[in-house]
């Protein structure tokens, strides 16, 4: 969310050359409707559309280049789920047999009473997760509508009754865990707590009341420190 | 358009009240990233106009019945705060703030691709706290980098700018005294790399050649400002 000011990069494509700011060896932030080049021999990938044999941006981010694939990697954007991933979820409702939890996405997701935490009767649902809970979950499918459901069945998946939970957007997740995990772990050492990291942005924090702080007010930095443009991910 | 009067708006220099020439733009500030809670904001500051918007979502549409199975839709909610002019304005919607919503929706369902979040709503709040003339332009042209900074997809940003006429000249984005005691007024939604129109009204009357002056104002001005909101965007100051 909130973000910004910085760096004065000037790659407005009217300024640069007639291909477009199509130069993988920089970062260039781009804004939507930014012509990215030519498409021939290119192809589009998520956050860019052709238009006219041309290359066109449709959100403000990074543009990346991989191989033959140009993308744009948003600054800013809400999670989108995708199957296989760990999430935090907060209970927001419940019928007879299915539990109905905010992800953080665009929809709510669905977690049916056979793919909950324990053997529940019909009807029994709000006995075993109430409303107001919140869980840790995996996504197990993802419909073209953005429908989701989310399973608790799997190693680690639980109820969350302890320590802490703080967000951070989806897309600076990277800079929390480091390269290889270096950075979390680094930071699990020194604060003594247990993080879990879920792909939606929440955390899960748990340990000492003063090493709980501490953990967070190290995300808050890492979340201020974003809001640099420029900084890379 | 009071009809001006003995009103003089133009001196014999051909400058106006404010000391532009007839094709200026008034100075313009643009932030990103003004209210931390929303997903992307935008506060615009566009001679005395002051606008924020907020763009919360993509969210699940309520009440049911507003989802579209096929594509999301655009609530945009446009409102005067009370102490934005001179005169109190009464809270709340009022006929003026509901036709400046519904065009301002319908020109940013023309850039958003609506179809990537099918069944959900975009929340776009636009606040005016500072009102001088030609809000409803502040407003759509600050929606648009608001929507750009919570990450949403669009084809193109919008630019939206407003020209019209006075002692039978012809002048580029009015002021509070042109626009009420002005002749004609003509604003326009231009997306600056396309060259495409998605929004225009008009207020008076203006001949052929009047018309196509006003809008080559409004076409030039936008290309202007669109380096500003590319410059925020960015990152860069302004």
């Amino acid at each position: 969310m909130n973000s910004r000011p910085v760096g004065q990069l000037d790659n407005m494509s009217n300024e640069s050359n007639a291909g477009g700011p199509r130069d993988s060896r920089r970062t260039l932030v781009v804004v939507p409707g930014e012509d990215l080049g030519v498409s021939e021999g290119i192809e589009a990938g998520h956050g860019v559309l052709v238009v006219d044999d041309r290359i066109i941006s449709t959100k403000q981010g990074r543009m990346s280049r991989k191989g033959n694939t140009i993308s744009v990697d948003p600054l800013h954007t809400r999670y989108m789920p995708r199957p296989g991933d760990l999430v935090i979820g907060h209970i927001e409702g419940c019928t007879n047999n299915i539990w109905f939890i905010d992800i953080g996405a665009p929809f709510n997701s669905i977690l049916p009473m056979s793919l909950g935490p324990a053997k529940v009767e019909f009807g029994g649902t709000r006995k075993v997760l109430d409303i107001g809970d919140s869980i840790l979950c995996r996504v197990q499918e993802v419909e073209e509508t953005h429908q989701s459901v989310v399973t608790m069945k799997g190693m680690g998946l639980r109820k969350i009754r302890s320590g802490a939970l703080d967000e951070l957007d989806p897309h600076l997740l990277g800079r929390l865990i480091g390269k290889g995990g270096a950075f979390l772990r680094e930071m699990k050492m020194e604060t003594d707590c247990r993080i879990v990291v879920a792909d939606n942005g929440r955390l899960w924090i748990d340990g000492e009341l003063s090493n709980i702080l501490e953990v967070r007010r190290r995300i808050n930095s890492i979340s201020s420190e974003a809001r640099v443009v420029g900084v890379d991910a | 358009m009071g009809g001006y009067g003995d009103v003089r708006m133009i001196d014999e220099n051909g400058l106006r009240m404010d000391g532009r020439k007839p094709g200026d733009v008034r100075p313009i500030t643009i932030e990103t990233g003004v209210v931390p809670v929303a997903d992307g904001s935008c506060r615009m500051v566009w001679g005395t106009n002051e606008a924020i918007v907020a763009v919360y979502g993509p969210m699940e549409a309520h009440p049911r019945k507003i989802q579209r199975q096929d594509r999301a839709v655009i609530d945009v909610a446009y409102n005067m705060a009370p102490f934005s002019t001179t005169d109190r304005i009464r809270p709340g919607f009022n006929r003026r703030s509901r036709e400046i919503s519904k065009v301002t929706k319908d020109a940013l369902e023309s850039v958003v691709l609506l179809e990537l979040y099918p069944r959900s709503k975009i929340r776009v709040s636009i606040e005016i706290v500072s009102a001088e003339a030609g809000t409803r332009c502040v407003g759509l042209t600050a929606a648009s980098v608001a929507l750009a900074d919570a990450g949403i997809p669009m084809t193109d940003l919008i630019v939206s700018v407003a020209s019209g006429k006075v002692n039978d000249v012809v002048v580029c984005d009015l002021n509070k005294e042109e626009d009420n005691y002005g002749e004609a007024d003509l604003p326009m939604g231009v997306l600056p790399n396309s060259g495409e129109l998605v929004f225009l009204q008009m207020d008076g009357n203006l001949s052929p050649e009047e018309f196509k002056q006003a809008w080559d104002y409004n076409v030039d001005a936008a290309m202007e400002v669109h380096k500003l909101m590319v410059k925020a965007l960015k990152g860069g100051d302004n």
